[in-house]
């Protein structure tokens, strides 16, 4: 009986300990990893979306708040003269948790200018292609905003990559968690730019 | 019995190689040595969360009960490993992508397990530390090494830490891709240890 109190109270004593431990280290780290985040892979991300912008999108960006998370809008001025925004979702139900999806939306003509596949942690060669291969996100360019983008497998109009259907489905879920977003907040975004 | 702390911290690097000599860690020997820089960068994780875990468990070895001792090691080795996650991801960013999902996996490297098991357990904090800082660093040059011979069949090129390589081939080298694949580790590690065997012999 000892013997047992002392194996529950040593080690739930040891997991606290390393749960306080973690949660400091967690904080102490957690504004130099957002701006890296931001450096390494939300700014390739904007870059490769809008390619000839007349601004900053990423000097330029501001926040708005929805009921679950601050969403970050990154505004661009395009060489048409229309106006589009670029802002993450997180896709539920990847392999390695939850894929974060930089998604580009014209505000004038309410399309999808592009999606980018940033932070994951799927199988290397897997489902990491939905970000080193562009011919998968490259199928949301030009998609109107109340398109059906889920996969052909569920109904929809994305085709999956093969070998990788969790992963592709996770993607489309973060794409289309981006146009419900989008049609929800558009007014507060228009009102913000201006 | 007597002990010696410079014995303790040089079987690490020759006689206790781990890679070479013990055969073990060998899904992160494998899978990240393209590079002689991932190969650095995977070795001294691994050596922090060694020499740490080492020492923490080499104190408590005493209050941990035998019955749960697996499971304490476990969570004092997983503490350590989300640290140097969480360090590398804010100071060391395009390296964590590099590695990726094989930080996370230092928790079940049979190295770390296997020296809290059979050293730290049984050793006084300081013998431990030694001994964890000798078969981290003795892992580090492993895979250090692995990585300079694929690095250099593979693509022509030493890239030591980030950006440029500190040294290159040139154009007339044909780079044998082979290598830098994952078959090529395999084919590089046997290799490399019939080697050091053969050395090891005379």
């Amino acid at each position: 009986m000892r013997e047992m109190i002392s194996m529950i109270v040593v080690l739930t004593l040891l997991a606290s300990v390393s749960g306080g431990l973690l949660a400091a280290v967690k904080s102490g780290t957690e504004l130099r990893i957002e701006e890296q985040i931001l450096k390494f892979q939300k700014a390739p991300a904007i870059e490769s979306l809008f390619t000839d912008v007349t601004n900053e999108p990423l000097k330029e960006r501001f926040n708005i708040e929805t009921q679950e998370r601050t969403l970050q809008i990154f505004p661009a001025k395009l060489q048409d003269g229309s106006t589009a925004i670029a802002f993450e979702t997180f896709g539920k139900g990847g392999y390695g948790g939850d894929i974060g999806l930089m998604v580009a939306i014209n505000l004038d003509s309410d399309k999808l200018v592009g999606a980018r596949v940033t932070t994951h942690a799927e199988t290397p060669g897997l489902g990491s292609r939905a970000k080193d291969d562009p011919s998968f996100v490259s199928q949301f360019s030009g998609k109107p905003i109340d398109a059906d983008l889920a996969l052909k497998s569920d109904n929809g109009t994305i085709d999956a990559i093969s070998g990788a259907t969790v992963t592709s489905r996770a993607v489309a879920r973060a794409a289309i968690q981006a146009q419900e977003l989008y049609s929800k907040l558009k007014p507060e975004i228009q009102k913000q730019i201006q | 019995m007597a002990q010696s702390l410079a014995k303790e911290f040089t079987k690490g690097l020759w006689a206790e190689i781990p890679p070479f000599r013990l055969v073990l860690g060998l899904c992160p020997t494998l899978a990240v040595t393209k590079t002689v820089e991932n190969g650095i960068g995977m070795g001294l994780a691994t050596t922090f969360v060694l020499v740490f875990s080492n020492l923490l468990i080499s104190i408590l070895r005493n209050i941990i009960p035998a019955k749960v001792r697996i499971a304490c090691y476990i969570v004092i080795i997983a503490t350590f490993v989300t640290i140097v996650e969480l360090v590398m991801q804010a100071y060391t960013y395009p390296l964590f992508l590099k590695l990726g999902i094989f930080i996370p996996l230092i928790v079940v490297n049979c190295i770390v397990l296997g020296r809290a098991e059979a050293f730290a357990s049984k050793n006084t904090p300081v013998f431990s530390v030694a001994d964890g800082l000798g078969i981290g660093i003795g892992f580090t040059l492993s895979l250090a090494s692995l990585g300079a011979v694929r690095e250099l069949i593979g693509s022509g090129t030493i890239t030591i830490w980030g950006g440029n390589p500190v040294f290159a081939l040139g154009d007339w080298y044909q780079p044998f891709s082979f290598m830098v694949e994952a078959p090529g580790a395999f084919v590089a590690l046997g290799l490399m240890l019939a080697g050091m065997n053969l050395i090891g012999k005379k």
